[in-house]
Order: structure tokens, then sequence, then C-alpha cells
């Protein structure tokens, strides 16, 4: 009796001590990450792009001042430890790190940080992180050519910097992304840099084949003690989704972003069922409604639209579950979002109702622009066209490639449109587009103007509470939808597959490939450990 | 020879001026841009003044014929311009994507010739044979197939089933890689010569020198090596020639699928974003080399076939 306790004891013992080792992070080994979205990256210089697929190489190469902390849900410091706030808000004093280096050996220092942002300032190159930048005084100027430095930046010694801003916002959400990332000052102007870039992140580059890879190795001199974990990264340009379902499964690659129709097949393999990972990541998928077109002009006409659609029909058929209903204009991973928001019920009689009030007893016509996205383009609004004839409305289809989608909107030559947008992960920022001043070839398309939603914007701006500032976007969030100025569709379900072998995935919600490679590692089980 | 093949390279100039003004004015028509094309992710709103000086630095919004003549004056000195999404000259793009594409090429010709060319001689042997019936429905099922189903499929059987080889990506250059975009990029081309090959022997067998040879006591396998063969190879070298140009284009689908990295999947996705530089560099290096491989074949006739003398 006495030795079998005991050797349950043992037994138990040593399934604990194997658990345990199969959660510590193994060293060694490659990690094989795909970039889906095309059969390229733009640039070797990530200040001049800011397309998704190019952040996915950027993660391993690069770093900002901050970072997204998938955990929290928010973006944290990163190349600094600390950061002390005064002058009403406006000035930001940081601490910064004096164990970053870059890949060629020299260590970070305030230098950099000041050189990088004064170069994303350069008024005659139209870098896109300009929009960020801009929020620090003097940054304008520098963009303008009226000045050669950023006033607002200054260097206390080699490790504080001081930064003054021009708007009491979290700077954090302006200096998360890469387009904002640190260079060597001087380096990243050299010729030869766009062949070999320089970066403060985890893995140095190796080689780029244009339309193929790019390979990283580990640098040893991570600030990050004990990381990164994997030796290498290798992330292959595959952007035929056929393709990289077929790569899944023989296992040459270790992540695949998924679509409709490989989610619903992976979750009916059981063989695939266990790889899914999803999040509800920051992008509001909407259509857009042009208040110059005069039937859009009237809000019972737009809430009507928003009771005429059965979204979750569309959702649950055509985009197969791969969404979440859309209940306002925030997302679900949004700090602002509100649980108890409710969407437009499907209600045609309702929407006929509200159409006849408005003055269309029998309907109208207008014409819908879209692009031919899966998820938010064409075969969305060829379900949706049946379901607004039943309320007396036409549609005529205009469509057009993502590329033209997107200057139509800017310019504001539709009467409706459907586009997917980031509503995150800042809400304030997110829900500014919204405000009157708000230029619609800034982000407010629906050229929206209610002096109410604007004061409580305005209000949410000024405060210095953290509740109080969630509470005034929550009603801002709230007037939005009563006022309808689209029709609220859904939120994106990013969903990738992901080997066994592969741990430590964060669940980005501003893009779930954009991964924090230092955290990844992969276990004795890898093709490539 | 010398005077023919200068006249050749003399007639293609024209061409090439058209090309290059077509697809300017091709591309100046078309709406989107690269500063809309930033956008369409829709990660982020695109800032209306990085808008602005975006299109003032590229120069997207000078006057067509002033964008025109600036793009003429540099190519005139072999300058296709700078890329609008990468800032990279435009040739040194296409430099570091012309050798894989190449080899994809050549290798999908090679499976073609190699398999295609012998087929359409056995067929045409055999007429109405089972060996006829079979080639001939292997070479209109090969005609018939899209690239990326045939791709998938070949995947699916020796990356997937078999695991002989990888799906995907270019590796180190290898054959291991090649094998599976090259077969798929070459089984249009060897259906084509297949049944090119069938057809030109058919018609060559019937011909009044074979009936000779034959009659003076020939043996057919000297009949048909020495004098259906080597009269058949100027139609099928002609096939030939004109499938690279053939196989270039099918290229843009087939490296996409298979992440090849040669100037297919530059050119796709080029003209997604609307990077013009790179658009018309791409095109206008396909078209020269069309051009060059079917000067190339014009020459090869007269050494193939001696009766053939250039004017």
């Amino acid at each position: 009796m006495k030795f079998k306790m005991i050797a349950i004891a043992a037994g138990l013992g040593l399934a604990l001590a194997a658990a345990a080792a199969a959660q510590t992070p193994r060293k060694g080994g490659t990690i094989r990450m795909t970039a889906p979205y095309g059969s390229s990256f733009t640039s070797m210089d990530i200040h001049t792009t800011p397309r998704a697929q190019d952040e996915i190489y950027a993660k391993a190469l690069h770093r900002s001042l901050y970072i997204w902390d998938s955990t929290e849900g928010k973006p944290v410091l990163e190349l600094a430890k600390e950061v002390t706030v005064s002058g009403g808000g406006l000035v930001h004093t940081f601490k910064l790190r004096d164990d970053a280096y870059f890949h060629n050996g020299r260590r970070m220092t305030a230098d950099d940080i000041i050189w990088s942002y004064n170069r994303i300032m350069d008024g005659t190159k139209a870098y896109p992180g300009a929009r960020f930048v801009r929020i620090i005084e003097g940054a304008a100027e520098v963009e303008k050519g009226q000045a050669k430095e950023i006033s607002g930046l200054k260097k206390i010694d080699d490790f504080s910097l001081e930064m003054k801003l021009t708007e009491k916002v979290d700077p954090a959400f302006y200096f998360f992304t890469a387009l904002t990332s640190i260079y060597p000052a001087d380096e990243g102007g050299k010729e030869g840099f766009l062949q070999k870039p320089i970066g403060l992140g985890p893995f140095k580059f190796v080689e780029h084949v244009p339309g193929s890879r790019i390979v990283l190795d580990r640098w040893d001199r991570f600030y990050k003690p004990g990381k990164p974990y994997a030796d290498k990264i290798v992330i292959s340009l595959m952007g035929e989704a056929a393709a990289r379902d077929v790569a899944f499964r023989n296992k040459e690659i270790d992540t695949s972003v998924l679509g409709p129709a490989q989610y619903v097949a992976y979750q009916a393999d059981p063989n695939l069922k266990g790889t899914i990972v999803e999040v509800a990541e920051v992008f509001t998928r909407y259509m857009g409604m042009n208040p110059a077109f005069k039937p859009f002009s009237d809000k019972r006409v737009r809430q009507a639209i928003n009771y005429a659609i059965d979204a979750d029909l569309i959702i649950n058929k055509l985009v197969k579950g791969k969404a979440y209903r859309a209940t306002s204009w925030l997302p679900l991973t949004s700090p602002a979002y509100d649980k108890a928001m409710k969407p437009y019920p499907y209600d045609p009689a309702k929407a006929k109702q509200l159409l006849a009030d408005a003055g269309y007893p029998n309907g109208f016509e207008f014409e819908w622009t879209t692009s031919q996205n899966e998820s938010w383009g064409l075969p969305i609004v060829e379900a949706a066209i049946p379901m607004l004839d039943k309320v007396g409305i036409k549609v005529k289809v205009k469509q057009v490639e993502t590329a033209v989608l997107a200057e139509v909107i800017r310019k504001g030559d539709f009467q409706a449109f459907i586009y997917s947008q980031a509503t995150g992960p800042d809400p304030q920022a997110s829900l500014k587009c919204f405000h009157s001043t708000t230029p619609q070839s800034a982000c407010n398309y629906t050229n929206f103007k209610n002096t109410d939603f604007d004061k409580v914007i305005d209000e949410a701006g000024q405060t210095d509470e953290a509740a109080k500032r969630v509470q005034l976007l929550q009603k801002a969030n709230a007037l939005l939808f009563e006022e309808a100025p689209i029709w609220f569709f859904n939120y994106n379900k990013a969903v990738m597959a992901v080997q066994p072998w592969l741990k430590g995935i964060q669940l980005d919600a501003t893009e779930l490939t954009h991964q924090n490679v230092e955290d990844l590692w992969v276990d004795d089980t890898s093709p490539a450990k | 020879m010398l005077s023919f093949a200068i006249r050749r390279v003399l007639q293609t100039i024209p061409t090439v001026l058209a090309v290059v003004l077509l697809i300017f004015v091709l591309f100046s028509v078309v709406p989107g841009s690269i500063v809309s094309s930033m956008g369409d992710d829709g990660r982020g709103p695109t800032d209306p003044q990085v808008v602005e000086r975006m299109k003032k630095q590229l120069g997207l919004d000078d006057p067509v014929y002033v964008r025109f003549g600036s793009y003429i004056a540099k190519l005139m000195t072999g300058d296709f311009g700078t890329s609008f999404r990468t800032r990279e000259p435009v040739t040194a793009m296409i430099a570091k994507r012309m050798w894989p594409t190449l080899q994809l090429i050549f290798a999908a010709l090679a499976f073609a010739v190699a398999v295609g060319v012998p087929l359409g001689f056995i067929a045409a042997l055999r007429p109405g044979s089972i060996v006829d019936t079979v080639s001939m429905v292997l070479a209109v099922s090969g005609l018939s197939m899209a690239k990326f189903w045939f791709g998938l499929l070949l995947m699916y059987l020796f990356a997937l089933k078999l695991g002989w080889l990888p799906s995907f990506g270019y590796g180190d250059g290898g054959l291991k890689n090649l094998i599976l975009p090259a077969v798929t990029l070459g089984v249009s081309p060897m259906a084509l010569l297949a049944r090119t090959t069938r057809a030109a022997v058919l018609e060559i067998m019937t011909a009044d020198f074979v009936r000779t040879a034959r009659s003076k006591g020939m043996s057919e396998t000297r009949v048909v090596t020495w004098h259906v063969m080597r009269n058949a190879l100027v139609i099928i070298l002609t096939a030939i020639g004109l499938q690279f140009g053939v196989v270039m284009g099918q290229a843009v689908v087939v490296e996409k699928l298979f992440s090849w990295p040669g100037i297919g999947s530059l050119l796709v996705d080029s003209v997604l974003q609307r990077d013009i530089p790179a658009v018309q560099g791409t095109i206008l290096v396909v078209v020269l080399f069309f051009l060059t491989v079917n000067t190339l074949v014009d020459l090869l006739y007269g050494v193939i076939d001696p009766r053939i003398r250039y004017a």
C-alpha cells in the first residue's frame, strides 16, 4: 500500500514536471511565418509603408518607442523604462533603455529617436508615419520646411528624452506601430540601408529574396533577457490562400491566415480544428452613406437600411461565422466598447415604416460602390440587394478595385460604399473621425456633422480621468449608432492556423499576424527545430 | 544574314515604342494611384497632407505629356525610373527577379519540348492508334486545364501526399523547388507542341520528298529522322518561339501560386498597388524578351533548313 502511494505520488510529480517542462520556452529552432497579404513586401524601409504585410517582418527587425501588448490590450513602453507626464498632460519625459543595441552593435540613445522622428517629418519625402509624429510640437514646421528639427523633442541626456505634444493625447497610440520605428541615426539615410536594414528588434536581417521570403537571425544583444527564443525566423510571402493551406497541412509553415472557406474546413477537420486561433480585430466593416445624396441625408432612411439588412444571416451563411456582428462603431476589443449595446434587429416592416415616414414609401435607388473583397465587398452587397429590394430600395452596383475604392471614399465620390476600417486601438482617435472638423479626405468619409457628437468628443479629449473618458466615448459611440451614418455590419474575426509546436502566439487585436516574435518559440516536435 | 539580323532589330523599335506609349496611356487613364493603394488595407486613414506631398514628390499631378516626356527622356538613358513602392530603381528590382523567371520559363519549356515533341511524333507515326488517342487526350487536357488548379493538384500530390517535393517557395534556387512550378507552367506548351508536332509530322509524311525517299529504299527510321524530323523542326521551332511569350505571360499566375520570386509576381503586385514605373519597366522587359526570342528563332530557321535564305 505504502509502495503504491509512493508510486502514485512519484507519477504525479513526474507528470507535473513534464507539464512544467512543456510550458518552459525552448531555445533554438526556426519559426516559419507567412506574410499572406500579397506576393511581396513593399519596402525594406519601414518608414515608407503603412501596409499590414510589411509590419509582419518589421516586428522582428525593428522596434518603436511603444509596443502593442495583447494581454493588456493596449500599447506599453518598449524602448523606455518609464515616462512621466507634466505640463498639463502635454509634456512626456521618457527614461530610455540603456541596454538597447542596434544590429550594428551601437547602443541606442535619445539622438536616434530624435533623428528617426525628424526623418519621418521630412516634408520632401512623404513618410506615412508623419500623421503620428505630427502630434509633437514643432513637427509640422519641419514638415513644411520651416524648421530643421522638431522643437518639441529635447534630449536631456543620452537616455532621457522630453517630448512636448500639441494635444492632450496618449502618445502610446501614436508611437507603437512600425511606421515610427527607431533607426540608427544617419545609418537610415545611407544607400545600403535598403539592402541591409538595421533595427533594434529581436532578430537581425539576413536576406530578402523579393517575392519569396525574408530571413532573420536571432540578435544576441536584444534587451529582453533570454529572448528571443528561436534562432531564426523565415517569413514566406504567400498571397494565395489555397497554396498556404497545402503548405500548412504539409507542415512547411507554422502559421497561416484563414479566409471564410478555410475557416469552415479547418473547423470541420479534427486534425486541424485545434490549430485555430481567433481574435476580434479592431476593424469595423460597414456601408457608408453619403448625406449629399438626398435620401441618405435623412436619419430615418439610414436607420431603415440598418433594419432592412439581415446582417446575422449574411455573417453566418456568407462570411461563414468569421465575423462578429457590429453593435456600434467601436469594436469588441475597444476599451470603450459598451457590452450593453444591441445591434439593429432585422425588421423589414420597421424599415418600410421609417422609409414611408421619411417620404419614400416606394423606396428609392442608390449606387453602391464596392470592391471584390470576399468579406466586405461584392458578395456582401449581392446578398444585401434582395433584402433592400424587399423594402423597396433598389441598388445599382459599382465595382472597383480595392485601391480605387480607397480613393473614391477619400474624395467622397459615392452614394454609398462598403469598406473595412480600423476602428482602434485608440477609441478616441477612431471616433474623432466623425467629428465635424475632421475632413472627409482624412477619415470622416460620410461627412458626418453633429454638434452633440462634437461636444461629447471634445469633452472626452479634455478630461484627465480615464473612466470618465471611456464613459464619454461610449456616449459618443451610442449617439453615432442612433444617427446611423453607416450600416453597421460586422467586426472582423481574424483567424489564424498555428502549428501545435509553435508556442507563445499572442491574440493581437490590432492585427493577428503582427506577433511580438521574441515571445514565440518552437518545441521539439517542430520539423524545423 | 547579318543584314537580316540588323533589319529585324530595327523593326522591333516601332513595336517597343508603341508598347511604351500604350502602357503609359493605359496607366494614365485607369483609376487609382499608389497613394490610394496605400490605405487599401483599411489599417488607418491615409493622411491628406502626406497624400498631397506624395503626389507632388512622385509627380502624379503633373500633366500626362510632362510625365510622358520625363519618362521617355529617362528611358533613352536606360533608366526605367524609381519604384513608387520600394523607392528602388526599377532596373534593380527587375534584375533581382529576372533570373528566377528565366529559370522557370526555360525549365517549363524544356519540359514542354522534352515531353510534347516526342509525344506528337509518336502519335503521328501511329495515327489512329491507341497511342495517338491517349497522346491527344493528354494534349487537349493539358491545354484546357487552368494553371492555378493544376498547380494545386501537383502540390497536393507531390508535396502533401507523396512528400517528394516542397509545395512552395524558391529555396536556394535549386531543382527541387523548380519542378512543380515548371511542370505547372509547362503543361500548356507541352500540349500545344504535341499537337503542333503531330500535325506537322502527319503533313510531311505525305510530302513528295518523303515518298521519293521511301521509293529509293531508305529505311523508315532514316526517313523519319533525316527528312521528316528536320522539316518538322521549322514548324516546331516557330511554335516554341511563340510559346516563350505565352509562358512568360502565364508565369504571373504560377509565380504567385508557388511564391516564386519572378517578375510575374512583381508585375501583379505593381499593378495592384499602381506602382506605374515598376509596371512599365516590367512589361517593357517582357516585350523586349519576347521580341529577342522571336528574332533568334527567325535566325535559327536558316541554320535548321539551309534552303531558307534571308533576303
